[in-house]
């Protein structure tokens, strides 16, 4: 750090290599848009997905459980929950909180109506069939 | 004091250190409801709770790092703020709305906030740590271009240092990135892939220059060593900082659907990421031991090597431990995450923020420093807050690797709730750490109070 490493030096090399790692960045996330349309399940993006999402998103689902393993850690992953329980399972669990057991992780009732609980699903069904490398590594998630 | 503008700063700080105290009493509720799952159920699920202990962290952390730069930019430029009075109201419309979004977190279901709040106009709520109302967000641009502005041109008008620069390209950074909040598609692999343009490159790219800065502005001021070799070495740091995190943001990318070459660009990038937290560790003692001055203020001091020390374990080590794609497959998304997650924003952000707190706010209460007896219970809350904190990011640990193992590696993997109910004794000694550190935070507020002998004591 002595001699003749002087502070312009260190900061041409901060902007250089700044510079050259947000391009190269820019660079790995245009190929990644060109190539994930054959990874994200987009053909499966319906009506009803995309309401699902929103029902997920306006209900705050992430704040408890995970989605392809982000959120928080407090109740069951559900990226692949739909090929875990199936579709009238979710329905049914959903409805049936919370379920009073004392002591126990309790999940509100959010009074879906049907259509709500089969766009929910839905969503978990698109969720399920995005290509994620073979993650989570067995159906437990 | 050197120049008077710089008092806007208190405020601020102040601020800081309230929303921290609740920050800590809803992780407290949140660690209790690990184990006692019903507990305050209904009245505050635990959705509710985690919403409010991320975005307290957050907004506090924010009100620490304006606070920092409203205290430091005038100092560094040799020039009054632009505009004191700018730099207050926005303290005050900030405060504002940071607590009425809490309010509403508490206070009503989330759909319907969501749907007061105008989410239907532009969905984007409900994703993990930008679960702010549309409003709040709208607000949150607001308040940083209006501080962005002040601290800019106060900057036009003085001198330009090093660091001065570092933190206005650390706190811009903050302001750019956190507009990719706004983009919310609906195809999900879309919408996780810039959500961590958000979260990874505040965390791990921006905001390590803003604590960079801090640190190099506390170091320069405890120990008298030449600005230049400061400078040098911040610059050194940064560039370690960004050429490694920026593409370091592949490891986020190896399991939501994105391509996987990512696997190797983020391992390998961010395997290398412990490197500038270590060469900030090695700066902090380095520039103590070489420090041409005792200042009298002993705890900034201690706040700055800890904040090395603890930022190189939380972020760099623990970071480490479960970046390589290989391990990430296994421990994605399990108590491994929130171990790291805890020590590395106490290791990084809180203690640099209570850093400069540390050091600037007794001359912003008219001395140089607290007086001994202040500052001696200054540092047990430290070393309580500290220790607390390595101890729950170890129980924390224990109980992700017992998780993994139960849940994901065995050869008769168990659910989810069963294998949460084995590790249910790291979930008690967690929040029993937990405690301590609400006990070491409370002895912090307390040195605050503390008058003492020796209050005049000069630099």
């Amino acid at each position: 750090m002595s001699g003749t490493f002087t502070k312009s030096m260190a900061r041409n090399i901060f902007y250089g290599g700044t510079v050259f790692f947000v391009l190269l960045f820019l660079a790995l996330s245009f190929d990644t848009m060109k190539v994930i349309p054959k990874r994200d399940n987009r053909e499966n993006l319906t009506e009803a997905v995309i309401n699902g999402k929103k029902l997920w998103e306006v209900n705050n689902c992430i704040g408890c459980h995970s989605l392809l393993g982000e959120g928080a850690y407090f109740a069951p992953e559900l990226g692949n929950v739909y090929t875990r329980r199936g579709p009238e399972f979710i329905k049914a669990w959903i409805q049936a909180m919370p379920t009073g057991a004392p002591g126990r992780r309790q999940m509100p009732n959010f009074g879906f109506t049907d259509k709500e609980l089969d766009d929910l699903v839905e969503f978990f069904k698109y969720s399920s069939e995005i290509n994620t490398a073979n993650w989570p590594p067995n159906i437990e998630g | 004091m050197q120049y008077k503008s710089q008092a806007v700063a208190k405020p601020y700080f102040i601020a800081a250190i309230a929303l921290f105290t609740g920050q800590i009493l809803f992780g407290l509720i949140m660690g209790l409801q690990y184990v006692i799952g019903d507990f305050l159920f209904p009245t505050i699920p635990f959705n509710v709770a985690r919403m409010v202990h991320t975005n307290l962290l957050i907004v506090w952390l924010l009100f620490g790092f304006m606070g920092a730069a409203y205290y430091m930019i005038p100092e560094e430029t040799e020039t009054e703020l632009f505009s004191p009075k700018l730099a207050l109201a926005m303290f005050w419309i900030f405060l504002v709305a940071g607590a009425l979004t809490i309010v509403g977190y508490l206070t009503v279901p989330y759909a319907t906030l969501a749907k007061l709040t105008g989410n239907d106009i532009l969905a984007t709520m409900g994703r993990e740590f930008l679960e702010q109302p549309l409003l709040t967000k709208v607000g949150i641009v607001i308040v940083a271009l209006a501080f962005l502005f002040n601290l800019t041109m106060t900057m036009l008008k003085g001198r330009k240092t090093s660091i001065g620069l570092v933190l206005m390209m650390g706190l811009w950074g903050l302001a750019i990135f956190f507009l990719f909040s706004f983009y919310n598609p609906h195809n999900l692999v879309l919408d996780k892939f810039f959500w961590w343009w958000v979260v990874h490159l505040w965390v791990e790219g921006v905001w390590e220059l803003i604590l960079g800065a801090l640190l190099a502005f506390v170091l320069i001021k405890v120990t008298g060593v030449d600005r230049e070799v400061i400078e040098k070495w911040l610059y050194v740091i940064i560039t370690l900082t960004l050429i490694t995190g920026i593409i370091g943001t592949g490891h986020h990318y190896f399991w939501i659907g994105t391509p996987e070459y990512w696997q190797w660009w983020g391992s390998i990038f961010s395997a290398l990421e412990p490197i500038p937290f270590f060469a900030m560790t090695v700066f902090a003692f380095n520039m103590v031991n070489r420090r041409r001055r005792d200042h009298p203020n002993k705890a900034a001091t201690l706040w700055a090597l800890g904040t090395g020390v603890m930022s190189f374990l939380g972020a760099g080590v623990w970071g480490f431990l479960h970046t390589l794609a290989p391990v990430n497959y296994y421990t994605h998304g399990t108590q491994v995450t929130a171990a790291h997650g805890h020590m590395a924003f106490y290791g990084a952000y809180a203690m640099v923020v209570l850093c400069i707190i540390s050091y600037a706010m007794p001359i912003l209460r008219g001395r140089a420093a607290n007086s001994p007896k202040a500052q001696v219970m200054e540092m047990w809350s430290f070393w309580l807050m500290t220790v607390s904190m390595v101890f729950i990011t170890l129980f924390l640990t224990a109980a992700g690797i017992l998780q993994v193992w139960l849940q994901r590696f065995s050869d008769t993997p168990i659910s989810f709730m069963a294998a949460q109910d084995q590790i249910s004794l790291f979930y008690w000694m967690r929040e029993w750490a937990g405690v301590v550190f609400l006990v070491g935070l409370l002895v912090y507020i307390a040195s605050f109070f503390v008058k003492g002998e020796n209050d005049t004591a000069s630099a």
